[in-house]
């Protein structure tokens, strides 16, 4: 089985978000990028499948130079090859254009990814992958297996899951519970840095949206504190005061 | 050319983040100078259908077709493309649940369009050129996009915006029919297993939500008692998730569901900054915590410090003595 995982580069989770002061651009002074954390949910998974079945596991990354530690970081937890497409991913179709295109070449069976990056928060590019091969995406799921040409899959779905059988070829995006990230050990991160990893050039340059500017959310303006004995006040300013209940 | 609303239904009726993609659609259309026609896919009666009209929504196309009760994307995405293609759509609003993300992107693709997901603003119109406000950074910011195609499409966060409604309003309901084949259902859902009684954490007004401040599952029922006193759903912190006290999907935060509730109260949750980036759109955020130095209580409104198991009892006494 041959899996293509897509992952992203983001900031790390306990990233303070900062912008320049005309809002143009996010600070990435002294940010710490890491893989998006639900990527590194499709790149376990496939990895153990893997293991469990044989194949291989490469991954591909929309992104400039500086995204290659993290790409070495996946090859160190246990993908075989990887794939960086030399362009700045600033939008959805954009970035779908070149792993459809990648994907194609490569004739992957299983196309995994997370279910979105954890700052552009788009939740787009499967569909705009799976549309652009012409096959289904399971999105978000949570469980994965393969049988043969046949997956079965949960996907989450507000209240509830479903049980899904699909055949492959497939795109499939992960969210938690499908498995547990995993922390490349000593001999993977040796090994990683003689896999190969191959650095192609964008296929199109078709934008849909542009970013204009960004913005912090209003600061609270400040907490009223309510003393522990008389805690059911609190329930009354909630009715009359902040008018929810 | 109106514009095209897509509209997602449970149980026979209207889901509320649909009711707010229709009130946000007719105010795009009003602003286009056109109307708003809705999709209606789902199971659904006629009559929760002929009150869009409350939004603003002139007509609504209906496809009975039982075999959409369940979602499969193929298939949703081929009744709203034919909807567009009949209405002449270049606008199409949906709500951005996992179903409308699913449908969104495909749609975008198919038909050429500009796609913005996580919207929370109605678009500043500039001739064909559209720009609307989305959640970004998971929640820790904002960000302006154009959106450049002549074909857009706007996926609504929930609770974002307000719905609207005109008392009294009515839409006229037409049978449509995107004349589906089998092969459009090849990945309809074998089995579908629902939580049961439970209301909904991503359709809910009010949250209440525990962490490890509760020291153990045994006292998770002090977040079940609250939240049934106050008609509100229940959530939890990332560390409760992973230790297996509660299932992931009630996983609030930075990696797990993101909520916007009018109401969150977080109980024993020291507010880290991706539990924070999680709930930030709240309107209202009550802390509860024994720490008076934990950090969520500069996100919140209001807060107790004091031991859960002391302060959760008297809020429910008080939530039960209130007059619905």
């Amino acid at each position: 089985m041959k899996i293509l995982v897509c992952i992203s580069n983001v900031p790390d989770t306990t990233t303070k978000i900062t912008f320049s002061p005309d809002g143009k651009a996010f600070n990435t002074a002294g940010v710490q990028f890491v893989i998006n954390p639900y990527d590194e949910y499709a790149l376990t998974r496939a990895i153990e499948l893997k293991e469990a079945q044989g194949g291989t596991v490469t991954v591909l990354n929309v992104g400039e130079a500086d995204t290659e530690p993290n790409i070495r970081k996946a090859l160190a937890i246990g993908a075989d090859d990887a794939i960086r497409v030399n362009l700045k991913p600033t939008d959805a179709f954009l970035v779908a254009q070149q792993i459809a295109h990648y994907a194609k070449e490569g004739g992957y069976d299983l196309i995994l990814m997370g279910r979105e990056s954890i700052d552009y928060n788009g939740f787009q590019v499967h569909g705009m992958v799976g549309e652009l091969l012409g096959i289904p995406t399971i999105a978000p799921a949570i469980k994965l297996d393969v049988n043969g040409s046949t997956a079965t899959l949960e996907r989450e779905i507000e209240g509830g899951k479903e049980v899904i059988e699909a055949s492959l070829p497939l795109v499939v995006t992960a969210q938690q519970p499908m498995t547990e990230p995993r922390i490349p050990n000593m001999r993977g991160i040796m090994t990683a840095r003689t896999k190969p990893l191959k650095v192609v050039e964008p296929v199109g340059q078709d934008a849909k949206t542009s970013v204009q500017n960004y913005e912090l959310p209003p600061a609270k303006s400040g907490v009223k504190m309510i003393p522990a004995e008389s805690a059911g006040d609190l329930i009354k300013l909630l009715r009359n005061e902040a008018k929810v209940l | 050319m109106s514009v095209l609303v897509v509209i997602e239904c449970a149980n026979g009726e209207v889901k509320k983040s649909s009711l707010e993609a229709a009130s946000y659609g007719s105010k795009v259309a009003a602003a286009l100078g056109t109307s708003a026609t809705a999709v209606a896919i789902g199971d659904v009666q006629a009559d929760a259908l002929t009150r869009l009209g409350e939004q603003g929504v002139s007509k609504v196309l209906l496809d009975n077709d039982t075999r959409l009760h369940d979602f499969v994307a193929a298939a949703y995405v081929k009744v709203i493309a034919k909807a567009a293609e009949v209405e002449n759509s270049t606008v199409i609003v949906l709500s951005n649940s996992n179903i409308g993300a699913a449908i969104g992107s495909r749609l975008a693709v198919k038909l050429g369009a500009s796609l913005a997901t996580n919207v929370v603003s109605l678009p500043q119109i500039n001739g064909s050129s559209f720009t609307v406000r989305r959640g970004v950074f998971s929640g820790k910011a904002f960000s302006d996009v154009e959106l450049t195609s002549d074909k857009k499409i706007i996926a609504v966060k929930k609770n974002a915006l307000d719905i609207e409604t005109a008392a009294g309003g009515t839409a006229t309901v037409e049978n449509f029919s995107a004349d589906l084949s089998d092969a459009d259902f090849a990945t309809a859902p074998k089995e579908t297993i629902r939580q049961s009684g439970d209301i909904l954490l991503t359709e809910a007004d009010l949250v209440v939500s525990g962490g490890r401040g509760l020291k153990g599952p045994e006292n998770w029922h002090l977040i079940e008692d609250l939240a049934k006193a106050l008609g509100a759903a229940t959530a939890c912190s990332k560390p409760v998730a992973d230790v297996g006290w509660r299932p992931h999907h009630e996983h609030v935060g930075q990696t797990g569901i993101t909520v916007s509730p009018n109401l969150y109260i977080a109980v024993g949750i020291s507010g880290a900054i991706q539990h924070l980036a999680g709930v930030n759109s709240s309107k209202v955020i009550v802390v509860i915590n024994k720490d008076p130095e934990a950090p969520f209580f500069k996100a919140a409104d209001y807060g107790i410090v004091g031991d859960a198991t002391e302060v959760v009892p008297k809020l429910i006494e008080a939530a039960k003595a209130l007059d619905k």
